[in-house]
This record gives structure tokens, sequence and C-alpha cells, in this order.
């Protein structure tokens, strides 16, 4: 694999009436040919104003960014106009133009890029069957459900044959089934037209139901990034951490550990399970060491199809004993003390 | 001038009939032109008025700064005094400062900065980030000024075109007591002189028929091409 995008200590300042907002802070990173990628963080991050920088919308203050082969942060608007034709974008609130038909909509950027009348036609009509909206293509998009937009908004972004497709939220103002199903087709989009996807979402499970890798960011700087497998079961930055924790609720927070602590004696720790680890042997040794525990709180998911997830258990036995216990835990996987 | 003698008092039809179809053609001819010349030009002030102010798609402080006081300048000044204004352009324009068609440079030129607020406030309504979905496809500005703008805000600007219909219609009847012709100074000359009510009131039923015809069409017109 090669890069596709490389960010090179990309700025990006704004002038606000306050002074100036560094929205985007010195970030590098790259992006693979072909893969999905993940940027997620809060609002007021700073991750729309990266995406948008990728494809010139928004011109970055310092710093290389190279798309393609090409240093977007250099190119002319004239050059960044047929820079972006290869850039495909959609968006949160679909931002379909409502004076066109369905069909118009999927059109406009090959009118854009010159497209002669039949070939666009053609076209439209391969890609409306792509994304099941073939029976739409002369409804207007008001007559569209909030799923049906963002397929025509997906079909508009992939007309002109873009490698690259930048997704800003595209799934925040959809219902969970229908996030599903846009996603789904983003997949599609990826695996079947190898084209490569760039994912700005504030979800965790967005991140995690595509993205092979993805970057964390906070306050305009990177605070992490890795696969999408590491930074979720070994998340090094607090922010990722607190991401986590809305997605999989396998770690007792505060609340609980105080109710846990009421209703159970003895130690409480809580252990990582991942693929491979032997937890469930080294448990049925516990009463050889004369230790009893019991499973308090805990849960176990897949992503990227390897299991991750941590149990806490309740330990009672002398303290020796217990001690010896978590030694064996630890010699098969994580395990923290939270009493 | 006018035939003292005949039908004083009174709607005469005969008499007074076609004198009135004449002044409604009068009428229907100055606002139209109006609207096709004032219109069209208000449309471009407007487009320029929108596209220039900030974070617009050829923001530019001093270009703006320039339309908007010009707008500012004429806008406010009451069409009985640019007529007047004017006058001497209009000769120099048509050779007369008379007629009907004199009377159109005025009301052009003032229609003009009325219709480029209407249609810069209802740019200012199209989403932005439609203009963005734009750009993001590589549209040039120019296409996008072009070929979506008034298509995305044509609902709104259809009622804003009838609402200055109505305002036209009103500059013609005051053109009309100035130098022009149409229902205005047909009001005038037979009505109002001869303080003849009849013919007064005959005059404003036809131009609230023809006024509540015109919002019609641009209700029925608007409707049709919102697509919400």
């Amino acid at each position: 694999m090669s890069p596709i995008i490389e960010l090179d200590e990309v700025t990006k300042v704004f002038d606000a009436p306050s002074g100036p907002v560094r929205a985007v802070d010195g970030i590098s990173l790259t992006v693979e040919h072909g893969e999905v990628f993940g940027v997620i963080g809060y609002s007021g991050a700073g991750k729309s104003t990266l995406v948008r920088l990728i494809n010139g919308l928004e011109r970055a203050t310092s710093g290389r960014l190279v798309v393609d082969g090409d240093d977007v942060t250099t190119l002319s608007e004239r050059e960044l106009e047929l820079k972006r034709r290869h850039i495909g974008m959609i968006f949160q609130q679909f931002n379909l133009f409502a004076s066109r038909t369905v069909a118009g909509n999927v059109a406009f950027p090959l009118k854009v890029a010159g497209w002669p009348r039949a070939e666009r036609d053609r076209r439209v009509a391969e890609l409306l069957d792509f994304v099941g909206l073939l029976s739409r293509a002369h409804d207007h998009p008001s007559q569209l459900s909030g799923g049906q937009k963002q397929r025509v908004g997906i079909a508009r972004a992939l007309a002109a044959r873009p490698s690259i497709l930048l997704a800003d939220e595209c799934t925040s103002a959809l219902d969970p089934q229908t996030t599903q199903d846009v996603l789904r087709l983003l997949r599609k989009v990826n695996t079947e037209l190898g084209v490569t996807i760039v994912v700005i979402t504030h979800e965790l499970d967005v991140v995690r139901s595509i993205a092979d890798r993805v970057a964390v960011l906070e306050h305009g700087r990177l605070a992490e990034l890795g696969t999408v497998f590491d930074v979720f079961t070994k998340p090094r930055a607090e922010v990722s951490r607190r991401f986590v924790s809305t997605v999989l609720h396998d770690r007792p927070r505060a609340a609980d550990l105080d109710r846990l602590r009421r209703h159970h004696e003895g130690r409480i720790v809580t252990a990582d399970v991942l693929d491979g680890s032997t937890l469930g042997a080294v448990l049925g040794s516990a009463s050889e060491l004369g230790v009893a525990f019991e499973i308090v709180y805990g849960g176990i998911g897949t992503l990227q199809d390897r299991s991750f997830g941590s149990l806490t258990l309740a330990l009672q036995g002398d303290d020796p004993s217990v001690d010896h216990l978590i030694t064996r835990l630890r010699q098969v996987t994580t395990v923290e003390e939270v009493r | 001038m006018i035939p003292v003698a005949q039908a004083d008092q009174g709607f005469d039809w005969s008499f007074h009939g076609p004198k009135l179809v004449e002044s409604l053609g009068e009428t229907l001819y100055m606002v139209g032109a109006t609207l096709v010349i004032g219109g069209a030009l208000g449309l471009v002030l407007g487009l320029g008025l929108y596209t220039t102010r900030r974070g617009g798609l050829l923001a530019n402080r001093g270009v703006f700064a320039v339309l908007n006081l010009l707008v500012n300048v004429f806008r406010p000044i009451p069409f009985l005094i640019l007529l007047m204004v004017i006058a001497p352009l209009t000769v120099t324009l048509l050779g007369t400062r008379l007629g009907s068609t004199a009377m159109v440079v005025a009301m052009s030129f003032a229609a003009t900065f009325g219709v480029s607020r209407i249609v810069e406030q209802n740019l200012v309504a199209i989403d932005p980030g439609v203009i963005e979905a734009a750009r993001a496809t590589g549209a040039t500005r120019w296409r996008i000024i072009t070929t979506l703008l008034v298509p995305e805000a044509l609902g709104p600007l259809i009622l804003g075109y009838t609402f200055v219909f109505v305002a036209v219609v009103d500059m013609s009847a005051l053109a009309s007591i100035i130098d022009g012709g149409g229902l205005g100074a047909f009001a005038l000359d037979y009505g109002y002189k001869r303080w003849n009510f009849a013919v007064v009131w005959i005059t404003v039923v036809v131009i609230i028929l023809l006024v509540q015809a015109a919002q019609a069409i641009g209700n029925r017109l608007s409707r049709r091409v919102m697509h919400r």
C-alpha cells in the first residue's frame, strides 16, 4: 500500500473576533490507498476543518498536504477545481440540490467534468442502480427519506469516478438502522470500487463498523492514531478512552464501582479479555488457591473479527492467595485492581 | 384637449371604455418593460451583492461596499423625485421625457435597486451547505452563480418579483401624473380632474383585479417550482 493522502504538520488558523483559533494544529498523518480511514473527535475538535483542507474548500495556514501526488496547499483555485473532481464528498445534511431531480443531482458533477449527454445519462443510471434508487431518478430530494437522500449524496459524490471519498458526519442525521445501511453502502464503495474513504464522525460505532485505522482528534491536535482494534482495546489518550466507554460498557464506572463495593466483599479486579487470553483456565485454579470468585461486571464483543472486552471479578480469600491468583491472571492478560 | 362636453359624469362605456383599455395596455407595457429591464439588472446587481458579501463565493469587501452604497443611495429616493432627477438622462437616451417608454427609464432605474435587495435577501436564504456541495464537485464559481443559485432560490424569487410587480404598478401610476400615460393618467384626467368618481373607482377595480391576477399567478408558479 502507498499513501494517497499525506499531511505534514498541517495547521489551519481561523481569525475569530476573540482572536486566532487553531482549528487544526500541526497534524501529520497518512491515508493509504484503498483504506477506510476514520477521524473521530468531539464537536470543535477540528475534524470538519481537517476534511475540508483535503479538498481545498479550506486553505491550510501552514504545512504540506499531498493528495494523489499534488500538494493542494500550493494549487491555484482553478487547479483545485480540477483536483476536486477526483475527490467526492458527502455531508451530514446531505446538501442535495432541491431544485434538481435525483438524476439531476447525480448528473451535476458530470456536467462539471464535461461529460457528453449520452455518457452522462448512462453513468447516472449506473450509479442510481448501484445505490438502489434507480426508480426514484425523476423524484425531487424532498420526496426521499434521510437514508435515501444520503444514497443520492453518495451517488453524486461518486459520479465522476473519484479515487477518494470524504464523508463528513454522513450518518449523524440518520437513525441507527439507516446508519447501518449507509455504512454498508460505503463498505461496498470501498471494496467494490476501490475508493479510499475518509470518514469524519463523533460516533465510535461508525468507526468500529467500517474503518481500518482511526485518528482521534482533540482541540485540533492528533491525540492518537492507530488501527481501530488497537485504539479500541488499548486506548492511550484520555479522549480515546472516553470514546471507547461510550460504545463499550464493559468497565464499571465510578457509580457502578460504589455499588459493587457495597454488595461484594473482598477485592475487585478488572481483567481484559482478548482472543487467546486463557482467563477461564486461570480462574479454574482459583479454588485450589482457596480463592472464591464472582463475575460482577463485564462485557465481551468482537471488533474487526477479534474478541475484546473485560470482566470485573470480586475475589475473596486471604490476601496472599488472592495476590497469587492476580499474579497468575497477569501472566495471561492485563489486570487492573479497582480495590 | 379633453372633450369637455362628453360624459362628464358616470362611466360611459362607449366613451371611457376604449380609453380604459388603451390605458390598461400602456400600464401593462410600462410595468412589463420595467420588470424585464429592471428585473434583469436587479438580478445581476443582487447576485453581485450576494456573491461579494463576506463569506460569499466572490467575497470582496471593496466591491461589496461600492454596490451596497449604490443601492443605499438610490433606493430610498422617493419615486416622484427620482422621475425628475432621471429626466435629463431619459432625454439623452430617448430624445423625449414624455410618454410610456420614457417612464420605463425611470421605473427601470428604481426597480433595479429594489429588485437587487429582494434578490439578495432570497439568495442569502440558500443553505450554504448546498453551495459547498457544488464547490466540492469541482464546479467553478461562475457555474455555481449561473446554474445553481437562481434555481435553488427560484420559488422565493418568484414571490419577490410578484411583490415588485405590485410596487411597479404603483410607480406607473405616479409616472402617469408627471408625463406618462396608463391607468394613473386615465383616472386623473377623466376621473379626478372632472370630479367623476365613477371613472376613479372603475380604475381602482381594474388595478385590484390586475394585482390579484399577478399575485395568483406568482403564488402558483412559485409553488410549482418549490420542491419542499
